[in-house]
């Protein structure tokens, strides 16, 4: 030991890691048995996080339903082409080949007089009252969908306009405006599960900041104990920073659940009006990813609040002796 | 080691601790800071372990400008400095072994290492089997013990203690001071502040006598190194 040099600690480079190593697995779960020795409060905490992540969640299940009954999904977006009744079935063959061959046509389907007459038989339960008719009163029709790229309202209003010039059409039918209304909806429901999704992430943030500051005064005594051992910021803040992890995590899979549960509960409801409306709908839950995502901003979200808290508290907390 | 030049403190609220000391300890060296109480000890202590900034003059720890210390380095710092207080400041909560092991486990050894050292530790103050107590059930000189285990443990070149035997009756106040000795033997640099008059006679070493803010006396060893006259181990 000379005047010059205070003795330093030399360790190898393997050696530093194996002990940060340790440190971290040492310290997370020994906050984890933090969380476990006071559970009410843990779980009340996971519970708030839990709601707070749950509800832009759900506002995204909505939107994501609302996609599924919108644009893109076969009949629910289609025009309905009427032809004149007096077409031999060559000519309904011609003008169906010929509306089939448009760009901004996906799809055409035909349904010829006949099989029109044959489904509905079937399903009005009119049977015996149009054996009586002498001839089919039903025109060949043909299902027509957009492509993708004819989606938009102005697209399809110049689709519509052209399919009606075809001199072989009687009727195009196609209800746009409820999809208008859909598509505002959407537009609409997307903005508020974002807005929804930014306030109460800030929530989480600060719900975290707020029960961890609690913790750091709680543990005040060793927090300054540990500064004056020469303990640095970043070894202060770790476990805190854990806890923070655990809440958020924890909130997270709470969210999960919520929405899980939410969905389940729901879907008896919404399949019954489906049905009412002639559909097979079901009722969407979020995609595996998503579920994902919703822990993992959980737990991302926990982890910056912890340590946005834990930062700016602990600079404050100087050792006095 | 350690070296004040006109080292002045001002505290926030106006007291004045410190007005201008000037001292230089030599590596290895072991000093008695005396004084009455408020005569600037406990400052002159926290001055040493960056506790507290000097407002005036300089203080030079190993080759550190304490002044020009950065926030950020103030804790590796720290690490080479062994402390010992008057209350302990041991962690209730937790038992004997993790109170020794803090510094140790703060500097990121690894938890093999730690184990040996922090029961050689044990072993110097006389307190190795009590790993798994709790401070609480300890008696104050134990406890005071634990504390010295923990400053030691990291194997500082400096030792600085304040009023370590304030709270101890004579027969464990020389217990300690024997431990303290015993570092001093192997070459650490101590300082201890005490105003225990008794406790100085019994041990010939250098006194620096601080007063007004100034060290007013300062008296060299009578014969350094080597045990006490007492410095048995219990």
């Amino acid at each position: 030991m000379t005047d010059e040099k205070l003795t330093a600690s030399k360790r190898g480079f393997r050696a530093r890691l194996d002990g940060w190593l340790e440190r971290h697995a040492q310290v997370g779960v020994a906050s984890i048995g933090r969380l476990y020795s006071r559970p009410v409060a843990t779980l009340m905490v996971w519970l708030v996080i839990g709601v707070a992540l749950a509800l832009p969640a759900l506002l995204q299940v909505v939107v994501r339903n609302l996609e599924a009954v919108g644009p893109g999904q076969g009949r629910a977006y289609s025009i309905d082409v009427f032809l004149k009744p007096t077409l031999g079935t060559a000519r309904v063959q011609q003008v169906a080949e010929r509306v089939g061959a448009r760009d901004d046509v996906a799809r055409v389907e035909l349904i010829t007089a006949e099989q029109g007459l044959a489904e509905f038989r079937v399903r009005s339960g009119f049977g015996e009252a149009l054996d009586a008719l002498t001839e089919n009163p039903l025109p060949a029709t043909l299902i027509i969908t957009p492509a993708p790229s004819a989606s938009t309202t102005a697209a399809m209003a110049a689709l519509r306009k052209d399919l009606s010039q075809i001199s072989e059409v009687d009727q195009v039918v196609a209800d746009t405006q409820w999809l208008e209304r859909l598509q505002a909806l959407l537009t609409i429901s997307r903005r508020v599960s974002e807005g929804a999704g930014i306030l109460l992430a800030v929530a989480v943030l600060l719900v975290v900041g707020q029960v961890v500051r609690g913790d750091i005064e709680t543990r005040r005594a060793e927090i300054e104990v540990s500064k004056l051992l020469g303990a640095s910021d970043g070894f202060v803040r770790r476990p805190f920073l854990y806890t923070g992890l655990w809440y958020g995590l924890g909130g997270g899979l709470v969210a999960w659940l919520l929405v899980v549960v939410a969905v389940y509960l729901a879907s008896p409801g919404v399949a019954q009006v489906a049905a009412l409306y002639g559909s097979d709908f079901q009722l969407l839950g979020l995609p595996l990813v998503g579920y994902c995502s919703l822990v993992a901003t959980g737990a991302a979200l926990g982890w910056l609040g912890s340590g946005i808290a834990a930062t700016w508290r602990l600079r404050q907390l100087e050792p006095s002796v | 080691m350690i070296r004040f030049e006109g080292v002045g403190k001002r505290y926030a609220t106006g007291r004045e601790a410190l007005v201008d000391a000037s001292f230089h300890v030599t590596p290895g060296e072991m000093v008695f800071l005396t004084g009455h109480s408020g005569a600037g000890k406990s400052t002159l202590l926290k001055l040493i372990a960056a506790i507290e900034r000097p407002t005036r003059g300089e203080v030079i720890v190993g080759r550190q400008k304490i002044s020009e210390l950065r926030r950020a380095a103030v804790a590796p710092f720290r690490r080479h400095i062994g402390m010992v207080f008057q209350d302990h400041k041991l962690l209730y909560d937790r038992p004997v072994y993790d109170n020794v092991a803090l510094p140790l486990v703060v500097d990121g050894v690894p938890r093999r290492e730690i184990d040996k050292r922090v029961r050689a530790a044990l072993d110097q103050v006389g307190l190795l089997g009590r790993e798994t107590g709790f401070p609480m059930e300890l008696s104050t000189g134990e406890q005071q013990r634990v504390g010295i285990a923990r400053a030691v443990v990291s194997r500082p070149s400096i030792l600085i203690a304040d009023e370590p035997t304030g709270n101890l009756d004579p027969d464990l106040a020389i217990d300690v001071m024997g431990i303290f000795q015993r570092f001093h033997g192997v070459g650490t640099t101590v300082v201890i502040a005490t105003h225990d008059v008794h406790l100085i006679e019994r041990f010939p070493v250098r006194r620096l006598h601080l007063g007004q803010g100034r060290v007013l006396r300062d008296e060299p060893a009578a014969t350094d190194v080597g045990g006490g006259p007492t410095g048995g181990q219990p």
